[in-house]
C-alpha cells in the first residue's frame, strides 16, 4: 500500500437531526485516481464539502479528515484557507456558475496565485495565459480578457481546472466535473483531468454518478449509498465482478450496445432513492434490494481485503 | 455583450440632472450677475427687469444668479450625504452578508435603530449641539441614509452569497476580505448606484427642508431651500419668487429619480426586482 494522501475516519455530516453521512471511513492514497460513485442524495458531494471544511451553514460534521497527519476537521479556518486553493484543490458540477460574472476570465484564474503565491496582479496575469494554455483553450491571451459568458461551457469548466491546478495541489477533488457538458466535451475534459493530474503527480477524488466516467479514469473506486460507502475496490475489479447489490444494479443498468434493439432492455433498479431521514434502518438500500431479509435490518460492516463489501448477502 | 435600448427615464433623468449639473458647474465661472450683489432700490422686481430674466428678490439680487449659485449647494449635500452613507452603510451592509450569525444581528439592529429616527429629528439634535450649517446638515442626512444602503447591501450580498462562484472561490483559499472586495462588492455594485441615485433626490429634498427651517445652509451662502423660505413672506408682491426655488427643487429630485429608476431598468434588472423596496 501507497502513503496515503487522505485518510478519513469516521466522517458523519449531519443535517439537523438526520445524519446524511454515516461513518464513512477511506484513504486516498498518493497519487492514485479514485472514483466515488452514488446518486442523487447518496451524500457524496457533503463528504467531499466536509473534507474541503465547506460545509453549508446548518451541517456539521465529526470524525476526522487526516492530511499530512493534521485533521482538517480540527483545523483552524485561515490554517485551512492556507491549504484550500493551494494543497486541496475542487473542481464543480456547474461551469456556468462558478466562476463570477463580473470578472475576467485571467483575474480569476489568477486568484489562488495572488492568494497562496503572493503574486502581483502583472505577474499572476501573465501565469494566468500559461494556465489558460495549459488547459488547452485556444487564443488564452485574448481569453483572459474575456467574461464568463464569453465562454462555452467546456472552456469555462476548463477554466475553473486551470484556476484548481494552478498551485500544484496535492489533491484535487472534481464533484461531477463533466455532468453539465456535451459528450463530447466531457471526454476532452476527463482526458484533461488525467493528463494533469498524472503531470503533477497529484491524487484525484472524482465524484460523479457516471459508471463509465470513473471505468475510464479511475484505479480505485467506492459506491455510496443513503450515507454509507457500500462497495470499495480497484475498479476494473468493481466493476467486472459487482458484489453489492446496489453496485450490481448500476452496472446492468448501463444499456449493453452491442445487443440489437428488441432484446435490449434498460434494466433499472426497482423504485427511487429515499428522501433524506426516510431511508430504512439498517441498510439503507434494503427496501429496494432483491435480495434483502430480516437480517439486514442491521447494516453490516464493511469488510473484505482489496475488495471490500458492506452486504449480508453479497453477489457470488 | 448585451445591449439593450436606454430606458426613456434614464434618458430624461440624466437631461435633468446634466441642467442642475451644468448650472452649477457654470456658475463657478459665470453667472449673470454677481449673486451676492445687494441693490436695495431694485426689490422684488418682475422677470426680464433691467436684464434679470427671473427678476430680483427682496434684497435686489438676481434671482437666475442665486439658483445657479444655489445648484452647487444642492449638488454638495447630495453628493456629500451619499458618499457618507454608502462608506458606512455598504461596508456594515457587506459585513453582515459575509459573516452571518451574531455580527449581522448587530449590525442590522444598529442600522434599524438609526431607521428609527427621521433625518430632521437628527440634523435638530446635530443643529442644536454644534451650529447649524451646511455640515451639520450633512452629516444628519448621510446618517440618516445609512441603513438604506445597509440594508440593500445586506440583500443584494446575501443572494451573492448563495453563489457557486462564491463556494468555489473559498475553495481556492479565498477569505472574508478577499470575497468582499473581488466577489461581494463587484456583482451589488448595481444595486448601490441605484440606491445612491435614489438617495441623491431624497437628500436633495432633506436639505430643502432643512434649509426651509433654518437648520441648514446658513446665509449668505444660497440655497434653494432657504431662498424658499425667505420668498414666502413675499407670496402676495412677488409669487413667482416662490415658483423659481420650488420648481428647481422638484426637477432635480424628479430628476434624480427618473436616473435611479433608469439606472435600475439598465443594470442587470434581475438582481434589483427580487429585492425589496427600501425608498428613504
Amino acid at each position: 500500500m501507497r502513503e496515503p494522501a487522505l485518510e478519513v475516519r469516521d466522517l458523519r455530516v449531519r443535517v439537523g437531526t438526520l445524519e446524511a453521512v454515516h461513518s464513512v471511513s477511506f484513504t486516498l492514497e498518493r497519487g492514485l485516481r479514485t472514483g466515488l460513485i452514488g446518486e442523487s442524495g447518496s451524500g457524496k458531494t457533503l463528504t467531499a464539502l466536509a473534507v474541503m471544511g465547506l460545509l453549508p451553514d446548518g451541517l456539521g460534521a465529526s470524525g476526522s479528515v487526516l492530511y499530512e497527519g493534521r485533521d482538517l476537521l480540527q483545523m483552524a479556518e485561515a490554517e485551512l484557507c492556507r491549504l484550500r486553493g493551494d494543497r486541496l484543490a475542487m473542481v464543480f458540477q456547474e461551469p456556468m456558475t462558478a466562476l463570477n460574472p463580473v470578472m475576467r476570465v485571467g483575474d480569476q484564474v489568477a486568484e489562488p496565485l495572488r492568494i497562496h503565491r503572493g503574486a502581483g496582479r502583472g505577474a499572476a496575469g501573465r501565469q494566468a495565459v500559461q494556465l489558460l494554455e495549459r488547459v488547452q483553450i485556444p487564443d488564452a491571451a485574448e481569453k483572459t480578457r474575456a467574461y464568463p459568458h464569453q465562454l462555452s461551457g467546456g472552456q469555462r469548466q476548463r477554466a475553473m481546472i486551470a484556476m484548481a491546478m494552478a498551485c500544484s495541489p496535492d489533491l484535487l477533488i472534481a464533484d461531477e466535473p463533466t455532468t453539465a457538458l456535451d459528450v463530447t466535451v466531457q471526454a476532452q475534459i476527463l482526458g484533461l483531468i488525467n493528463r494533469l493530474v498524472e503531470e503533477e503527480g497529484a491524487t484525484l477524488l472524482l465524484i460523479t454518478h457516471d459508471l463509465p466516467v470513473v471505468a475510464q479514469v479511475c484505479e480505485q473506486v467506492m459506491v455510496m449509498y443513503g450515507g454509507y460507502i457500500v462497495e470499495e475496490g480497484p475498479a476494473a475489479e468493481v466493476f467486472d465482478r459487482p458484489r453489492h447489490p446496489y453496485t450490481r444494479g448500476l452496472v446492468d443498468a448501463i444499456p449493453p450496445l452491442d445487443q440489437d434493439l428488441p432484446e435490449r432492455r434498460l434494466r433499472a433498479i426497482p423504485g427511487n432513492v429515499p428522501a433524506l431521514g426516510e431511508f430504512p434502518e439498517g441498510c439503507p438500500f434494503r427496501n429496494r434490494c432483491p435480495r434483502a431479509d430480516w437480517r439486514c435490518q442491521v447494516m453490516p460492516a464493511l469488510t473484505g481485503e482489496q475488495h471490500k463489501v458492506a452486504c449480508w448477502h453479497p453477489v457470488a | 455583450m448585451r445591449r439593450r435600448r436606454l430606458p426613456p427615464s434614464l434618458l430624461a433623468g440624466a437631461i435633468l440632472v446634466g441642467i442642475v449639473v451644468a448650472a452649477a458647474a457654470i456658475s463657478l465661472f459665470w453667472t449673470p450677475r454677481d449673486p451676492g450683489h445687494v441693490v436695495v432700490s431694485d426689490r422684488l422686481r418682475p422677470p426680464g427687469y433691467a436684464g434679470s430674466l427671473l427678476g430680483t428678490d427682496q434684497l435686489g439680487r438676481d434671482e437666475l444668479s442665486l439658483l445657479m449659485a444655489g445648484a452647487r449647494n444642492t449638488l454638495l449635500v447630495g453628493v456629500v450625504t451619499v458618499l457618507i452613507a454608502m462608506a458606512l452603510g455598504v461596508p456594515v451592509g457587506g459585513l453582515a452578508a459575509l459573516y452571518r450569525g451574531p455580527l449581522e444581528e448587530v449590525a442590522m439592529r444598529s442600522t434599524d435603530v438609526l431607521l428609527a429616527f427621521p433625518a430632521l429629528l437628527l440634523a435638530i439634535l446635530f443643529a442644536a449641539v454644534f451650529r447649524p450649517s451646511t455640515i451639520t446638515a450633512m452629516a444628519a442626512i448621510g446618517l440618516a441614509f445609512v441603513p438604506i444602503f445597509a440594508r440593500v447591501v445586506r440583500g443584494a450580498g446575501l443572494q451573492v452569497m448563495e453563489q457557486d462562484y462564491v463556494t468555489a472561490a473559498r475553495t481556492f483559499g479565498s477569505r472574508g476580505g478577499w470575497i468582499f472586495w473581488r466577489h461581494l462588492l463587484p456583482n451589488v455594485n448595481a444595486v448601490i448606484i441605484v440606491q445612491a441615485a435614489l438617495a441623491f433626490a431624497v437628500a436633495i429634498l432633506a436639505e430643502a427642508a432643512l434649509s426651509y427651517l433654518g437648520l441648514g445652509t446658513p446665509p449668505p451662502t444660497p440655497s434653494w431651500g432657504r431662498m424658499l423660505s425667505e420668498s414666502q413672506s413675499y407670496l402676495d408682491q412677488a409669487p413667482l419668487l416662490a415658483l423659481w426655488p420650488g420648481l428647481c427643487i422638484a426637477l432635480a429630485v424628479l430628476g434624480f429619480n427618473l436616473l435611479g429608476d433608469g439606472l435600475r431598468d439598465l443594470l442587470d434588472p434581475r438582481l434589483v426586482e427580487r429585492l425589496p423596496q427600501t425608498q428613504g
